[in-house]
């Protein structure tokens, strides 16, 4: 057993930390103080530079390196996509629309005609549109199946009603993938189909929903009477749900969460040893020790698990990884919560500043303190993470 | 990168696992607790004929030049079975101390004595005010001739009570700590356990008078703190792969009982509630069981791990008792008998944490090392 990356993937390292680290020198002003989402898509200078970003991640192929190579990718193994996302989320870099790369790519690339696919996956491969993804709904949030939103097949087009909500980067988008139910009287996960819809379609609104700092990152999305093309479903009609569990050999470690909270460490660490507060540098005090001592381990142990992970995807170890995916999911949000609710403790009173001249750590770490619930309930909140660790990674029984 | 175990180490651990279950349930495990000796004899031959106690020596001292890793393998397994043994003390402890330190002569009689079964050795370092720091080592060794004579108390000294020859930590004048090996049953060493949470050989040793050839010291004078530091740090990581092996069984212990017990006409297993606490400690287990090999690869890998020891045996002092705690809660009142296995973990959770440092000493000295690789 040993840890050490192969020559071959120290340099592929390498060549990531060398890119990342002269392109995040043209971040916009503030960038890197805000957490990532905020930052691609809460502002229009943010969103131009994740723009450019994506386009040249395209360019360097990393962008869709897991892809199969019919599609243009060239199925990197999972330890090279770990190596890859551990570095850009360190440099908290942004450039990838993981919901167009890593949802519904893979979902095209399983179902879509040959028509479809040509037609959708090249714009995404080249990084030239960006996806918002449409499941949840008011009253379908971690029960995805009770949505209600419908489209009505009339002739050749589709009608679609409904409200989809806490949909990322609506605002932003050009193409939305949508779960609605073509069936009304079938029930929960039958009667549902997919479509691939352009955001500019007369009838849909977007709403922002302002996250509780002000920041614009979430939407409500109405659909009023959206006429859309048959052409734009995608695969056979009521049976979307099983294209919702499409996925590939994504690296789904959570590598990222472990890598950016060791990025805020080592910005709290020269922080503690550079401030002084009561005449004595702030590493000192016994208290912050501790809780600094605490994220180390926290970060570590969790990089540790993110490295198992991958190791055992690659060997197709399915099993394991769907509840070890849960695991780093609900550990590396916690723990980014953790480190930001440390570090603002450890700040004492300009721990509540926000980015301005008083700010200490440009604002990072209060910014990450709101951003965090955010991250816990996203993606699969973290009691559903643990139902699902229970169910997989404990065999325990599933009642209902 | 290769995060497979070998082929041989799965054997290693498949042995191993075999042999406690069937030598020592847990059952046994609790009978054992209740002897002065506080183990079995017979079991340890045993282990001694299955080659563990030689496996980290190299081959001219009788051993089988085993990887640090295959005693990892090991002692999470001795943790699974809560095991209870003098392979810690005297092959961890001080059989890495001898091999570190000692003079060809000594390693040559001692290392195979142990390899075979017929030395068990206990190390003396920690005293009366309960301090885990060197500078908490006050005994003095005077020397008097060819001779050091020791007098003062150590404490929390394990298994001493059956060991035949001690490591002792004292600090000779002029020349600072140093460690002397010392013949445990002289006339002038009393030996007394101490009742602890552990049930386990936690002893209190007083030296009147003791004298010790000075041949008989373990490197040079002054060279103790060094050998103690590193070997201490081994040490950590190897009893942190014990209370790793320990969660496990906590963890699938648990898991049995929760879908076996029913409440309300259904297994509480599939209560929530029981699900997001078994998660916690599945979440527990897997982070630890991680950063235990990546750490136990580092010292095979001969890298400074000192930082890494430190990070590991305060995350897994923690993260035993939580899980531990958390298996006791979900059985219930069983959980909490002597006739149900679940508590001796609790118990065992409580003793480990001690063993080589508390949390708070290795967070404290995960900070130096940190600090001291990342100066201003």
């Amino acid at each position: 057993m040993d840890f050490k990356l192969s020559e071959e993937q120290q340099a592929l390292k390498q060549e990531f930390e060398d890119f990342f680290k002269r392109e995040m020198e043209n971040a916009p002003l503030d960038y890197q103080n805000r957490s990532p989402l905020e930052a691609m898509y809460g502002s229009d200078e943010g969103w131009e530079f994740h723009k450019s970003m994506k386009k040249k991640l395209a360019e360097k192929g990393w962008l869709t390196m897991a892809w199969p190579k019919e599609y243009g990718g060239r199925e990197a193994p999972v330890i090279e996509q770990l190596i890859f996302s551990e570095v850009q989320s360190y440099y908290r870099a942004p450039g990838l629309d993981g919901f167009g790369v890593k949802m519904f790519a893979p979902t095209l690339m399983l179902y879509a005609t040959d028509e479809q696919k040509e037609r959708l996956l090249p714009p995404i491969a080249k990084g030239e549109v960006q996806y918002c993804q449409g499941w949840s709904e008011p009253n379908a949030g971690s029960d995805l199946a009770s949505l209600k939103t419908v489209a009505i097949k009339e002739g050749d087009h589709y009608v679609i009603n409904g409200q989809k909500v806490w949909t990322t980067a609506a605002h932003r988008a050009d193409h939305i993938f949508l779960l609605a139910r073509t069936n009304p009287s079938q029930k929960r996960s039958s009667g549902l189909s997919v479509f691939n819809i352009e955001m500019n379609t007369p009838g849909i609104e977007v709403r922002p929903i302002e996250y509780m700092n002000g920041v614009h990152i979430y939407n409500e999305i109405y659909f009023t009477d959206v006429k859309v093309p048959v052409e734009e479903r995608i695969g056979p009609e009521n049976e979307g749900w099983k294209l919702t569990r499409a996925t590939m050999n994504f690296e789904r470690s959570g590598v990222g969460s472990f890598a950016e909270a060791r990025r805020s460490f080592e910005e709290l660490l020269k922080y503690v040893q550079t401030t002084k507060r009561d005449g004595k540098a702030l590493i000192e005090n016994q208290i912050v020790r501790q809780k600094l001592a605490k994220l180390y381990i926290g970060i570590e142990t969790g990089r540790a698990l993110a490295y198992k992970t991958a190791w055992l995807q690659e060997k197709g170890s399915l099993t394991f990884s769907a509840a070890a995916a849960s695991e780093g999911k609900v550990f590396g949000t916690e723990l980014r919560q953790q480190v930001a609710n440390f570090a603002t403790e450890i700040m004492g009173l300009y721990g509540q500043v926000e980015h301005s001249k008083w700010a200490h750590l440009n604002g990072v770490m209060i910014d990450g303190y709101q951003m965090s619930p955010g991250s816990n309930i996203a993606a699969g909140s973290s009691e559903i993470q643990r139902n699902i660790i229970a169910w997989v990674g404990c065999g325990l029984p599933r009642f209902n | 990168m290769n995060l497979d175990f070998t082929s041989e180490q799965d054997m290693l651990r498949d042995t191993v696992s075999r042999f406690l279950a069937n030598e020592c349930p847990y059952d046994r495990v609790k009978e054992l607790e209740e002897t002065a000796e506080g183990y079995s004899p017979e079991l340890w031959q045993k282990m001694a004929e299955l080659g563990w106690l030689g496996l980290l020596f190299p081959e001219e001292y009788e051993g089988y030049e085993g990887q640090f890793i295959d005693m990892i393998i090991i002692q999470e397994e001795i943790g699974k079975a809560v095991f209870p043994n003098p392979l810690f003390s005297t092959v961890i402890q001080c059989g890495s101390i001898i091999l570190e330190g000692g003079s060809e002569e000594q390693k040559k009689e001692l290392l195979g004595q142990i390899a075979e079964g017929s030395l068990i050795m206990a190390l003396a370092q920690y005293e009366e005010d309960g301090s885990y720091l060197s500078s908490g080592i006050k005994m003095p060794a005077e020397a008097d001739g060819d001779r050091y004579i020791l007098n003062g108390t150590k404490m929390f000294v394990m298994d001493a009570n059956i060991s035949d020859k001690l490591i002792v930590a004292a600090n000779i004048k002029d020349k600072g700590l140093s460690l002397l090996l010392v013949d445990a049953k002289d006339t002038g060493i009393t030996i007394t356990k101490i009742p602890t949470i552990g049930k386990d050989n936690t002893c209190e040793v007083i030296f009147k008078d003791v004298r010790v050839a000075k041949e008989n010291i373990i490197g040079s004078p002054g060279n103790g703190l060094e050998i103690l530091e590193k070997i201490n740090a081994k040490a950590a990581v190897a009893k942190a792969a014990e209370m790793v092996g320990s969660c496990k069984a906590c963890i699938d212990i648990t898991i049995d009982y929760a879908k076996q017990r029913e409440q309300y006409g259904k297994p509480i297993g599939g209560f929530q509630v029981i699900q997001h606490y078994m998660a916690n400690m599945l979440l527990a287990y897997d982070t630890s069981y991680n950063y235990l090999y990546r750490v136990a690869c580092m010292v095979d890998e001969g890298e400074d791990f000192t930082a890494e020891a430190s990070a590991l045996k305060a995350c897994l002092n923690e993260n035993y008792k939580f899980v531990s705690e958390r298996a006791v809660q979900i059985h219930g009142g069983i959980g909490t008998t002597r006739e149900g296995d679940i508590g001796l973990f609790y118990r065992k959770a409580k003793s480990c944490e001690y063993i080589c440092g508390d949390t708070d000493f290795h967070y404290e000295n995960l900070i130096d090392k940190i600090l001291s690789a990342n100066p201003i």
